[in-house]
C-alpha cells in the first residue's frame, strides 16, 4: 500500500521544473501525480512515478537533491463530504496529515496522503474498507 | 574654519621634521614596552637608533589584523593597564575583536582630532550636535562626543535607532550637525520626507563614515537634508574616527599628520609607492601611548596627495576609497569577510561549503544575500524543516557577523565552482567606482 513519492528539490528558476520533466521523459519514466511546494526561493517537487527507484538515480547522479517518501494514495468517492468523512476518521484515530494532494474527475477522486504515523493510517483506513490505491498500479506502467 | 593652524598648515618641511621626531618617541616606546614589536624589530635587525627621520619609517615592520588579533586582548598595549583609560573594541566579526586602548592623552588627541573634523566643516559653538554614531565599544559614538564638546557645541547623545525620536529631536532641539553611518542619514532623510517635517529642520551640516559611501551618495544626502556633508575616515586600530577628514572644498580627506603617518604601497612588493599612485593605505600612529601602531596596512586602496589645499591646509589629502586588497566588504557598515560565512556555513551538515554572496543597495540600504547549496544527502521532503533550515542559517550569520543576511537554498551544484581562486562574491553597489 505504501507508494514511495520522489521529492524534488528545485529552486524558482525559469525551466527547472522541464529539465526534470525531460530528464525523466527521456528515462521513459512516467509521472502519474505530482505537486510543487513553493516557498519564495526554492521548491520541493513531489512525483508520483513508475519507477521511482531508477528516477531518483537518474536525478541524483545529474546531481539534483532527491528523496524518496512514503505515501499513500486512496481513492474515495466523487460526492460531497467523502473526503471530510475520511479526514475525521484520520484525525479521530490521532493521525495528522503532513501534506496531501488530489484530484477528481467522473466518480473517483485520488488522494495521495503523507500522514505522520504511514502505517497506523493503513490499517485505519482498511478497517474501515476505505480503497487504497496499490503501488503496482503505479509502477505498473513501464510494463506496458 | 581651522581649529588647530599651527599643526594643520605646517610647511611640509617643518611637518616632515616633526613626524620625525615623532616617529622615533614611538618606535623607542613600543621597543621597550611591547614584546610584540620588539621581537617584530628584533627579526629585522633594526633598534630605535636606526630611526633617525621619518625617510626611515620605511624600514619598520608591518602590522596587520591578525597581529591585532593575535595579541588580543592587550598584546599591543605600550602602556601599563593603570595608564589606560578607555578602552574600546571592534564588533569582532572574524572571532576576537579589536581591542583598543587609551591613555588619557590618547583621549585628549581623538578629541584635538575630531575637533579640526568639525571645525573644518564650519562648525563651532553655536551649533547643535545629534550624535547618532552608536555609543559603546563602537569608536563612532563617543569619539564624535568628544570632538563635539571639544569645540563647545551642544551636544545630544541620543545613540544609534529609534529614527522618530531622532527627527523629533533634530526639529525641537534645532540641530545643525548631524554625526552617523551615511546610510542611516539617507534612511533619516527620507523619514523626515514622510513625516513632513523638512522645513522644520536647522540642519547645515553632515559628519558621516564608518562606511564607504560615494559622490552620488553625498549629493542626494546635501539635496535632501540641505547640508554640507562630510566625510569622516578611521578606524578602531588606529584611534576611531578622526584619522582623516573632509574640508568644506570636499576635495580628498585631510590627514591629521602630526599624529597619523599615512604612506601608500603596493600591496603585493609591500614597497611605497610616490604621491599620487593608488596602492594600499598604511598608517603608523606617532603620538599615541596606550596603543601605539606602526605601519598598520588597513587594506583600504587609495592615493595621497601633498599639495596644499585652497583651504590653506598643507597636510596630505587621501583620496576617496578605490576598493579593497582584500575581500573584505563593508555591509551596513559592518566589516563582512567572506571567510566567516564559510565557517557558519562548517557547522551545518545540511548545507554544502558552497556559497555566492550577493551585495546590492537598494533604497539606500545595503541588502545581503547568501546563496547556500543544499547538500542531496540533507535534503528534507518537508518544506518546514527546509525552511527551518534557512532560518537557523540566517541566525547563526546574524550572531556571528552582527549583520542579518537574506539565505536563499540553492541546487546542489549550481553555484559555480572555480579552479583557482574562488569567485564567492557579487557586490552591486559599485561604490568604489563613482
Amino acid at each position: 500500500m505504501l507508494i514511495k513519492q520522489l521529492s524534488i528539490f528545485l529552486e524558482n528558476k525559469t525551466g527547472r521544473l522541464t529539465e526534470v520533466t525531460d530528464l525523466l521523459g527521456d528515462a521513459g519514466i512516467n509521472l502519474s501525480a505530482f505537486t510543487i511546494a513553493e516557498s519564495s526561493d526554492f521548491g520541493i517537487m513531489r512525483v508520483i512515478v513508475s519507477d521511482p527507484d531508477k528516477a531518483k538515480q537518474i536525478l541524483a547522479q545529474k546531481g539534483i537533491a532527491v528523496s524518496l517518501t512514503d505515501v499513500i494514495c486512496l481513492q474515495c468517492p466523487n460526492t460531497p463530504g467523502a473526503l471530510n468523512k475520511t479526514l475525521q476518521l484520520l484525525s479521530a484515530g490521532g493521525i495528522s496529515v503532513e501534506y496531501m494532494y488530489a484530484f477528481a474527475v467522473n466518480e473517483f477522486a485520488q488522494v495521495v496522503i503523507r500522514p505522520d504515523k504511514i502505517q497506523e493510517c493503513i490499517s485505519l483506513l482498511q478497517e474501515n474498507h476505505y480503497e487504497l490505491i496499490k503501488a503496482d498500479d503505479f509502477y505498473a506502467f513501464k510494463e506496458k | 574654519m581651522i581649529w588647530n593652524e599651527t599643526y594643520e598648515c605646517l610647511s611640509r618641511k617643518e611637518m616632515r621634521e616633526l613626524q620625525g621626531k615623532r616617529l622615533f618617541n614611538t618606535v623607542e616606546r613600543v621597543y621597550y614596552n611591547s614584546p610584540f614589536y620588539r621581537k617584530k624589530m628584533q627579526e629585522l635587525g633594526i633598534t630605535p637608533e636606526d630611526i633617525e627621520s621619518v625617510e626611515d619609517l620605511a624600514k619598520l615592520p608591518f602590522t596587520v589584523k591578525n597581529d591585532l588579533r593575535d595579541q588580543y586582548p592587550f598584546g599591543l598595549f605600550s602602556s601599563p593597564m593603570s595608564e589606560i583609560v578607555r578602552l574600546h573594541a571592534s564588533s569582532g566579526t572574524t572571532g576576537k575583536p579589536i581591542v583598543g586602548g587609551y591613555t588619557r592623552k590618547d583621549l585628549n588627541i581623538w578629541s584635538e582630532v575630531m575637533a579640526r573634523t568639525f571645525s573644518a566643516g564650519n562648525c563651532d559653538r553655536g551649533d547643535m550636535f545629534q550624535i547618532a554614531y552608536g555609543y559603546g565599544l563602537f569608536t563612532g559614538g563617543l569619539g564624535a562626543h568628544a570632538g563635539a564638546e571639544r569645540i563647545g557645541a551642544s551636544v545630544i547623545p541620543i545613540s544609534s535607532g529609534n529614527t522618530e525620536k531622532q527627527i523629533q529631536l533634530m526639529t525641537d532641539f534645532g540641530t545643525t550637525a548631524l554625526c552617523c553611518t551615511p546610510s542611516y542619514a539617507l534612511y533619516l532623510a527620507e523619514m523626515i520626507d514622510k513625516m513632513g517635517v523638512g522645513n522644520k529642520l536647522k540642519l547645515k551640516a553632515g559628519f558621516f563614515g564608518a562606511e564607504p559611501w560615494t559622490e552620488g551618495m553625498r549629493k542626494e544626502l546635501e539635496n535632501k537634508l540641505s547640508i554640507k556633508a562630510f566625510d569622516i575616515f578611521g578606524l578602531t586600530e588606529i584611534i576611531g574616527p578622526g584619522v582623516a577628514y573632509n574640508c568644506s572644498e570636499q576635495n580628498g580627506l585631510h590627514f591629521n599628520e602630526d599624529h597619523f603617518i599615512p604612506e601608500i604601497i603596493d600591496p603585493n612588493t609591500l614597497q611605497p609607492l610616490p604621491a599620487g599612485e593608488v596602492g594600499e593605505l598604511v598608517i603608523t600612529t606617532i603620538t599615541k601611548e596606550g596603543m601605539p601602531i606602526l605601519r598598520y596596512r588597513t587594506k583600504d586602496l587609495t592615493s595621497l596627495n601633498y599639495e596644499k589645499c585652497s583651504c590653506g591646509r598643507t597636510s596630505a589629502r587621501m583620496d576617496k576609497i578605490r576598493g579593497r586588497s582584500d575581500d573584505m566588504l563593508i555591509i551596513r557598515g559592518i566589516n563582512v569577510f567572506p571567510s566567516q560565512v564559510e565557517s557558519v556555513l562548517l557547522e551545518f551538515s545540511e548545507a554544502a561549503p558552497h556559497y555566492h554572496l550577493f551585495v546590492d543597495r537598494i533604497n539606500n540600504t545595503d541588502v545581503f544575500e547568501i546563496h547556500v547549496e543544499v547538500r542531496p544527502e540533507f535534503f528534507s521532503d518537508h518544506l518546514s524543516q527546509m525552511l527551518n533550515l534557512k532560518k537557523k542559517i540566517a541566525h547563526r550569520i546574524q550572531s556571528v557577523l552582527g549583520i542579518s543576511a537574506e539565505i536563499k537554498l540553492v541546487e546542489p551544484r549550481s553555484i559555480e565552482r572555480s579552479t583557482g581562486k574562488a569567485k564567492r562574491v557579487t557586490d552591486k553597489r559599485n561604490i568604489y567606482n563613482q
